[in-house]
């Protein structure tokens, strides 16, 4: 087969730091790579070596621009867009108050004068749509569009620009069942067509549909490669980490029926997303709340939370009945919320460790009206102990901790407020593999201490490996609380599904 | 090297060192300069801005803006200043100045805070509104404060000595003991306590202090009032110095602030916030616009320079905070 690119060697550290060393891939023409490894396992470094974001420190890129390989350095992301590299975000770089057919040619519109022909773009977007399968408006504005569609739009730019070597860095991330089958028809043909792909994401499920080879990396390193077809989960998961993780899921719930209820929901109705939600938690259970993507899950986690109003609805902590206007009193009552999203809602990407772990209740560290800095410290470092998160310091700034350990930060938040109620909504997101396992070895902790977790999440097998008790929304309503011994893929996806016409 | 490269990424020894640059240049140009008269004159010169100057930077810090600074100023005065031609004495008239101030900032604090309007339209329109009413409540006659013996002048000594024959000499700087102490007092507030804490995090990111169960509205209401507060503060040190306050003035006073804040290393998209080097900015200014006639160039080059310097130090901050993105 053709090779279409090929890094060897490839060496870099950042202020004497090393992030690459000896890592490389090889990539064929009409190829499909997995590119996998664990958070800060040096993936997107190598990317942006290869695009010309970071300059390489030693090692050689090769690459076919049609006469052959060659070795190639790129200065920046424009230089490697010219010999038809391109990448797909994670973070879209769309423009929300544009049309789609603007996004798509900006800067490349076809002009009248000083003036955009806005009907021969939309013209052409359809084209390309159609071809792709896609059904999507080109003059619709870009904020009105999901964001399964505006990756959409962001892939059809790519193809626009006549790629020859597409990265896509987790693309999945965001999209719901059907989109992933879209995404990967396009992925498909793509690879028809010659084009190398490098596709980088965490679910192992996605591997084994859509790619015809794995490299892996580890501590900056490229550890090896396999061919997907015969290899194994276990197989790639023992690569990236260096061992055997298992993934079984739970047969029995670990709370009886006699546990006491901690909070109690009944009738909560929010706007459209939330209608008439009402269930019960028990002290140590891990409830699991499954559902498809806008299913209501994190709308009804937020009213219970006081984070968005509730229009109806009663909340009951231990048998009292409680109200909850704000996340200040949710907080006062021992209630903690980790979002999905954990860079805009979790977390302050500019502050030290201590600082984001102290932010829930500087009270409990004052002295006089100063904060505490001896105390904030230790207590910091306690949990930094306790929660084995990885960081040189207390004082190190949570932008530039991984994905795992930022979401530690976020828990010992809310541990250092003592909340008793915690609720996690998709609390591996971004994660990787390894940090996965430390992050579920945390929860049951949690609950082992006599805490409660409601627990969100869109990867089923997650869902069914800690719940106690599965609750499945579907349409705003809970269909069906399932004891986890009863619960399958199966039974969850019908109740997940109850009230949607397919 | 790396460490000269650390020392000029803290922004903070980067002013303080242009500051002993420009004073030095200045003493060796011109023998006059370094005179205490020249310190004293600088000193006065910049009370007025250094106080509104070290409130608007608890705004800043929570990623707003207060546009109303310069007007409060010069309106509390106003009102004040009738009270006093009224009959009231004159700690009630300083009190009713702070009253003035603390309302003003109540007032832009609800705004943004509980209304949701963005604090640059919100504070632009209290600006007009502070100025029409000075206007309004002075009838637009310019208000006298009292001077040398006449009653309720002790007030001017609180920040410049007019007397011979105390214990510190005539002419003595008393506001910059002021400013140093509402500096440091402020500073602790910013950065050691927990108020400050919690408004810098909401300058970091608003949504997710409010997600950690912070009232964060309390917060940012918190900072306009200290930024009303300082502004009447600013009204008095500016009617202590130049002993009228004319209506319809007022106005640009807090592009001065504003400009002192940037300069000392507090960038506008919050989060960050240094009291210290506020100060240092807004003496930079000073000493510039103080300095020049000296060296016998007329003090509007002080303008252009300055501006200049403004944009070049929110230059190093950009370059700054991309250095730390990359590090990453």
């Amino acid at each position: 087969m053709d090779v279409l690119l090929r890094m060897e060697g490839i060496q870099k550290a950042f202020s004497g730091i090393p992030a690459l060393q000896n890592a490389g891939l090889e990539l064929h023409r009409g190829e499909v790579l997995a590119l996998m490894g664990e958070n800060g396992a040096g993936k997107s470094t190598l990317m942006k070596i290869l695009t010309g974001i970071y300059q390489k420190d030693t090692g050689r890129v090769l690459y076919d621009r049609g006469q052959g390989l060659e070795e190639v350095t790129y200065h920046g992301p424009k230089d490697s867009e010219r010999d038809g590299i391109a990448i797909v975000h994670q973070e879209l770089n769309l423009l929300k108050d544009l049309t789609v057919a603007q996004n798509l040619f900006l800067g490349r519109e076809d002009m009248a004068g000083l003036f955009i022909k806005d009907r021969q773009l939309e013209e052409k977007a359809r084209v390309v749509f159609e071809s792709l399968k896609i059904h999507i408006h080109p003059g619709e504005l870009m904020d009105r569009l999901t964001v399964g569609q505006q990756q959409m739009v962001e892939i059809a730019k790519v193809i626009l620009q006549e790629a020859r070597l597409i990265v896509f860095d987790e693309p999945t991330a965001a999209l719901t069942d059907s989109e992933i089958d879209q995404l990967f028809e396009i992925i498909h043909s793509l690879r028809k067509k010659g084009i190398g792909i490098i596709y980088i994401s965490h679910r192992m499920d996605e591997i084994h549909r859509i790619t015809d080879r794995v490299t892996v990396m580890r501590d900056g390193e490229t550890v090896g490669s396999l061919v997907t077809a015969t290899s194994s989960k276990d197989d790639i998961i023992k690569m990236m980490v260096g061992r055997v993780i298992f993934e079984d899921p739970k047969s029995a719930p670990s709370v009886g029926e006699d546990s006491d209820v901690v909070l109690e929901v009944r009738g909560i109705s929010c706007g459209k997303a939330v209608q008439d939600c009402s269930f019960q938690l028990r002290r140590g259970e891990i409830l699991g709340f499954a559902g498809l993507m806008g299913a209501g899950r994190t709308e009804l986690a937020r009213a219970i939370f006081g984070a968005d109003r509730k229009d109806r609805g009663e909340i009951f902590i231990e048998g009292q009945l409680v109200e909850i206007k704000d996340p200040h009193d949710a907080v006062q009552y021992g209630i903690g919320y980790l979002s999905e999203d954990r860079k805009r809602y979790g977390i302050l990407v500019d502050k030290a460790v201590d600082e984001n772990i102290g932010l829930t209740d500087f009270n409990q560290i004052v002295r006089g009206s100063f904060v505490d800095e001896k105390k904030l410290e230790a207590r910091a470092e306690e949990y930094v102990q306790s929660l084995r998160i990885k960081t040189p310091s207390v004082k190190q700034e949570v932008r530039k901790l991984s994905g795992g350990n930022q979401q530690k930060v976020v828990i010992a938040k809310w541990l250092m407020r003592n909340s008793q109620i915690i609720i996690f909504d998709e609390p591996t997101r971004g994660i990787d593999v390894g940090a996965k396992s430390e992050i579920y070895a945390l929860m049951h902790e949690l609950v082992a201490a006599g805490k409660s977790i409601i627990m969100i999440s869109s990867e089923l097998p997650e869902i069914l490996r800690m719940s106690d008790r599965v609750a499945v929304m579907c349409e705003g309503r809970i269909s069906e609380i399932i004891p986890i011994d009863k619960a399958n893929q199966e039974n969850i996806m019908s109740a997940a599904t109850r009230s949607i016409v397919i | 090297m790396n460490r000269i490269k650390k020392i000029f990424s803290n922004q903070q020894t980067v002013v303080v060192v242009a500051l002993v640059l420009i004073c030095l240049v200045f003493s060796l140009m011109t023998p006059k300069f370094m005179q205490v008269s020249t310190f004293t004159n600088i000193a006065k010169s910049c009370y007025y801005i250094a106080f509104m100057a070290i409130g608007v930077t608890f705004v800043i810090a929570t990623g707003g803006i207060d546009l109303s600074i310069g007007t409060v100023a010069i309106c509390s005065a106003l009102i004040g200043g009738v009270f006093m031609e009224k009959g009231c004495p004159m700690i009630l008239v300083l009190l009713i100045m702070l009253l003035v101030g603390l309302l003003f900032g109540l007032f832009n604090g609800i705004l943004v805070s509980k209304l949701g309007l963005p604090a640059f339209i919100a504070t632009l329109g209290s600006m007009m509104i502070s100025r029409g009413l000075g206007s309004i409540i002075s009838k637009t006659k310019t208000i006298s404060f009292p001077q040398g013996d006449e009653p309720g002048a002790w007030f001017r000594e609180l920040f410049m000595v007019t007397r011979e024959g105390g214990i510190l000499p005539k002419n003595f700087p008393t506001g910059f003991i002021i400013v140093a102490v509402l500096g440091i007092i402020m500073a602790l507030v910013l950065n050691k306590m927990k108020v400050g804490r919690y408004i810098l995090a909401i300058g970091s990111n608003k949504e997710a202090t409010r997600l950690s169960g912070i009232r964060v509205q309390n917060y940012e209401i918190t900072a306009y009032v200290i930024s009303g507060l300082f502004a009447a503060l600013a009204g008095i040190a500016y009617v202590a110095v130049y002993s009228t306050a004319q209506p319809n003035t007022g106005n640009g006073f807090e592009l001065d602030a504003i400009a002192g804040v940037v300069i000392g290393g507090t960038s506008l998209s919050g989060g960050v916030g240094s009291i210290f080097g506020t100060i240092i900015g807004v003496f930079i200014m000073a000493v510039l616009k103080i300095g020049f006639p000296y060296i016998g160039v007329q003090s509007h080059y002080q303008l252009f320079i300055t501006g200049f310097i403004l944009i070049f130090a929110v230059f190093m901050d950009i370059i700054n905070r991309r250095r730390k993105a990359m590090n990453k």
